[in-house]
């Protein structure tokens, strides 16, 4: 028995995720071994190794896994996670792309987005947008599973003094190359990790509007999402998404403006602690699961809420 | 070139579903099924690439019961050339259906298969990763731009962050995001067309791939019901209720 956990990281620093993988993994027990594949990631791997839990940090330094391309980093991953019983990785969307891969190459179905481990071999995770939560048990000797974070709490980041190991396992299958990246920069937390959360829509009527999220945002310590609609009418970049097929957040604290409510965005937010709704129409559904909900245009209400806080 | 579009059934995205009484699942028995939206882009993408005359064939395939039959037209009405029905009546997990794809993929020897990001029933976003990787493809995923120069394609990627550019040699697997097209209705005309087209059906027993999955389901519950929150007559009072009453702020 053992657990393989995959991080995720920048080469210097271990990203949240990962931390909310090593708390699943401790709930099914065993040995845990974190993963760090990158190029030039030593940083990452000795901030690995402080992790709370974490017994070994395995670190593959190569070109091939430079930029977490799926085909080499599956192939690594596929060859070190032969000896484990479970194979953990973040559900991002660096983890969704390369872990089902990794479930092929060892001939084990994956489970997907778990959000509680019930035992070492049964999970639970939502299907139908979040609509429904399913209870699987799995008979692969290898079990492949991508961990949702906003399920687990996050490990402590210090404390730990696991060894560190390097692996000179070079995986380059040689079909696929890195061509560019375009980064959004942002200077609040990270959507997945931050306390609170304001999140506008199609309401906001254009993207300058969402200055005033921001000012909000920023009085808060929020991170600033948005619904689909508000991202495909161009009002802020796709990376601000909550929703089934954008970002999933589970914050203390949820603000939505000027969001109907679809099932779609729902699914990404819905597991907030406290969720409050501003919005002119009062049918809206987003006013059925919000805990506060006020009934008013946003443009005087959003900028009463920033005088009052 | 010729495109494999895998497409799923699905209940219509509109739906709400509900979970059966005895937790075995949800219901589908007289709920409205459509094409998953997401398969509905990748169709909508190798129509475009045929429209632009890098694409020559485009074949939508799909497993499931008789009834899947209803979406392979969809898709051809909406520009499919022929389909393939891989007929079973097991639900099949992503892994028995990639393995069902690859034997189509060697028959068929598509240089692009094009599949959705993810079906919205299972939300389990594996199947074209898994395709890739028994095929020994590079894969695309999550594509917001698709660019085929040649032997190549190029794919926008969106992670987590922005957006990724990677170069793949041909074939390859794309798996499409939302952003990546808007798809088109068919038409009347296409519609009565549709019929017409060749559709194939195989057994899925004839592929030799064992269906019997590996992961159990024992049971499908409703999410935890949110309990019914409170109006607030004003940005004060709401102000207040954070600050004192959730203490959140």
């Amino acid at each position: 028995m053992g657990i393989l956990v995959y991080a995720e990281h920048d080469n210097s620093t271990i990203k949240g995720a990962t931390l909310n993988v090593v708390t699943a993994a401790a709930k099914i027990g065993g040995d845990i071994t974190v993963l760090v594949a990158g190029k030039g990631c030593g940083a990452a791997a000795e901030a690995a190794a402080k992790i709370a839990g974490v017994s070994k940090v395995l670190v593959a330094d190569n070109d091939a896994y430079g930029h977490q391309l799926a085909e080499n980093v599956a192939d690594l991953v596929a060859e070190l996670g032969k000896g484990y019983s479970h194979i953990l990785i973040p559900a991002t969307t660096t983890g969704k792309n390369f872990a089902p891969r990794v479930a092929a190459l060892l001939d084990a179905e994956q489970i997907s987005e778990i959000i509680t481990v019930e035992s070492a071999d049964t999970f639970k995770r939502p299907i139908y947008a979040g609509n429904a939560i399913a209870t699987v048990q799995s008979s692969d000797s290898v079990k492949v599973i991508t961990v949702r974070a906003t399920g687990f709490d996050a490990a402590a980041a210090e404390g730990g003094s696991a060894s560190v190991e390097a692996v000179d396992v070079a995986k380059d299958a040689g079909v696929s190359s890195f061509v560019s990246e375009e980064l959004a920069k942002s200077d609040r937390p990270e959507l997945t990790a931050a306390k609170i959360v304001i999140s506008g829509g199609r309401g906001m009527q254009n993207g300058e509007n969402f200055e005033m999220l921001y000012k909000v945002a920023d009085k808060l310590g929020a991170a600033v999402g948005a619904s689909r609609a508000a991202v495909d009418a161009g009002f802020v970049p796709n990376d601000m998404q909550v929703g089934q097929t954008g970002k999933i957040v589970a914050p203390q604290l949820y603000i939505a403006v000027g969001i109907s409510g679809a099932i779609q965005h729902l699914a990404g937010m819905k597991d907030s602690k406290v969720i409050v709704a501003i919005n002119k129409d009062e049918e809206a559904p987003i006013f059925q699961v919000a805990d506060y909900g006020l009934v008013a245009d946003l443009f005087d209400a959003v900028p009463e809420l920033e005088k009052q806080i | 070139m010729k495109v494999l579009v895998p497409i799923k059934r699905v209940v219509d995205y509109n739906v709400k579903v509900r979970v059966k009484a005895d937790n075995s699942g949800v219901e589908l028995a007289n709920v409205k099924m459509a094409m998953n939206p997401f398969c509905e882009i990748a169709v909508e993408e190798a129509v475009r690439l045929k429209e632009k005359g890098v694409v020559t064939e485009i074949v939508a395939v799909t497993i499931g019961s008789k009834a899947a039959q209803e979406q392979l037209r969809t898709a051809m009405a909406l520009g499919a050339d022929r389909s393939i029905l891989i007929e079973t009546e097991e639900d099949a997990q992503p892994l028995a259906i990639a393995k069902a794809l690859k034997a189509i993929v060697e028959k068929e020897q598509p240089q692009l298969v094009i599949l959705g990001k993810q079906a919205i029933d299972g939300d389990n976003s594996q199947t074209g990763q898994m395709l890739a990787a028994l095929t020994g493809m590079g894969q695309g995923t999550f594509a917001s731009e698709v660019v085929v120069d040649g032997d190549k394609v190029k794919v926008t990627r969106e992670v987590d962050g922005g957006f990724q550019t990677v170069e793949l040699k041909l074939p390859a697997v794309i798996t499409t995001d939302l952003r990546l097209n808007e798809p088109r209705y068919a038409s009347l005309p296409n519609i009565m067309k549709a019929k017409k087209k060749p559709l194939d059906t195989v057994s899925a027993a004839d592929l030799g791939v064992d269906f019997a999955p590996r992961t159990k389901t024992l049971k499908v519950e409703a999410p935890a019901a949110r309990s019914a929150g409170i109006k607030v007559a004003s940005v004060e009072e709401l102000v207040s209720k954070l600050k004192n009453e959730a203490k959140v702020i």
